[in-house]
């Protein structure tokens, strides 16, 4: 915040438009100007625990009541689980359902700091590379040791694919091979570069609106890309969480 | 040192505060994040896990419960009801047979009483006619005696006063003879 004052100060001296869309970003510690360690508690820090607050409010607040007939807060709680226990049974298949809650943690936790960084002056947590990547390499190693744990070496068919011709099959295993070590990779760039690019042109068109002239054009910019950004929040969340399922489903059932 | 005047100063922020390339590839914050971020996935996961899961999962159970007894209910009711209707139809088609028997019977009693107050008023009808009839005859032969004896006396006083001499026995005889022809 104080950097954009600084921002702003520097642009009505120079009287240029100055682009920090970068500094939204920036991790700093909530307390004091130390640097960033490990157990520092940081904007970071704070938004992720704001998350979990959330996240108990919702599920478990608004559930207390038990209520038969729901509340707006608990019909919302009983349609995210839904949604995400139908979306493992019908991916998995039934033996799919015990990992249930893990999918569920991935889900609300992602879907919850999407949102929450839609605030203004919030940080979102999950558009940065160290926090997406840790949840993909989560769900990387748990399908890895999964599938080797139920199928054995047998999980090592999902690469041979037997239904192309047997020459093809050693290059169709190496095509593969990368493909499941790319899957990291795009699972947590997909999230991150999705959620930090939108927030980022949000703060290049907030940029613009410092000239009198084009700000109405820049309010309505910001307005519109809000709107897309909502849709990609959820979106983004969703897509990390079927991709985790289909995932899951290669270690449940390598055969296809 | 001059440039820590504007707060955290690192490889990844100038001298303004302002980022220095991007932010997400700055290795200084990845332990910082990456330690909280596990932090956080294991406090939502047991929060989600133990309580929130399955409170939601016993709501949907119960409701679908519910759900389940109240269709139920409604079927058994909605066969009650049937029955009910039933019971009522074959009630209300008993009572009206009785009420018909009923009505048929207090006819025919009527009937028979009616018919014999009519059979009684006829036989003592035809009692008194035919005392009736007697005391007419009676009269009636009491009534020609009358007659026979005025016109015996008629007939003896009209000859006496004609002039004739009539003995009573002839006058008798010719007023017989006319009153036979």
């Amino acid at each position: 915040m104080a950097s954009e004052a600084q921002a702003a100060d520097k642009a009505a001296e120079g009287g240029s438009l100055v682009f920090h869309p970068m500094d939204q970003f920036i991790v700093k510690p909530l307390f004091g100007d130390g640097a960033v360690g490990m157990f520092t508690i940081t904007n970071s820090t704070l938004w992720m625990g704001l998350a979990v607050l959330a996240i108990i409010g919702l599920m478990v607040l608004s559930t207390s009541r038990r209520a038969i007939v729901p509340g707006r807060m608990q019909s919302i709680a009983e349609l995210a689980y839904g949604f995400i226990y139908k979306m493992v049974e019908d991916i998995c298949g039934k033996d799919g359902v015990k990992y249930f809650p893990y999918v569920m943690t991935l889900f609300m936790f992602i879907v919850t700091a999407n949102f929450l960084g839609l605030l203004p002056k919030s940080f979102t947590t999950t558009s940065h590379f160290a926090v997406t990547v840790v949840l993909a390499l989560a769900v990387f190693l748990t399908v890895t040791i999964l599938g080797f744990v139920k199928n054995g070496a047998g999980f090592l068919s999902l690469f041979w694919v037997s239904s192309a011709p047997l020459a093809l099959r050693p290059v169709l295993a190496i095509i593969e091979l990368i493909s499941y070590f790319v899957r990291p990779v795009s699972h947590s760039i997909r999230l991150a570069g999705n959620v930090m690019a939108g927030h980022a042109v949000i703060k290049v068109f907030a940029g613009f609106a410092a000239i009198a002239a084009i700000s109405p054009v820049s309010v309505l910019a910001i307005t519109a890309m809000y709107g897309l950004e909502v849709l990609v929040a959820f979106i983004q969340a969703y897509v990390f969480t079927i991709l985790t399922c289909v995932y899951l489903k290669d270690a449940l059932h390598p055969h296809h | 040192m001059a440039t820590e005047h504007t707060g955290a100063v690192s490889i990844c922020v100038d001298s303004h505060g302002s980022a220095i390339g991007m932010p997400q590839l700055c290795f200084d914050w990845f332990p910082n994040q990456i330690f909280w971020l596990v932090i956080t996935l294991v406090v939502v996961f047991l929060v989600l896990s133990r309580v929130a899961l399955p409170r939601i999962a016993a709501i949907l159970a119960e409701r679908q419960g519910t759900i389940t007894n109240d269709l139920a209910a409604a079927e058994d009711l909605k066969a009650k009801a049937l029955a009910a209707e039933e019971a009522y139809t074959k009630a209300l088609a008993e009572a009206r047979a009785e009420a018909q028997r009923i009505a048929g019977e207090a006819r025919a009693e009527i009937q028979a009483e009616l018919n014999d107050a009519i059979a009684k008023a006829d036989a003592e009808i035809a009692a008194k006619a035919a005392e009736s009839e007697k005391a007419i005859g009676e009269i009636r032969a009491g009534a020609l005696q009358s007659i026979e004896a005025v016109a015996k006396d008629t007939a003896g006083a009209l000859v006496s006063v004609l002039g004739g001499q009539a003995d009573d026995a002839t006058v008798a005889g010719a007023v017989e003879a006319r009153m036979k022809g």
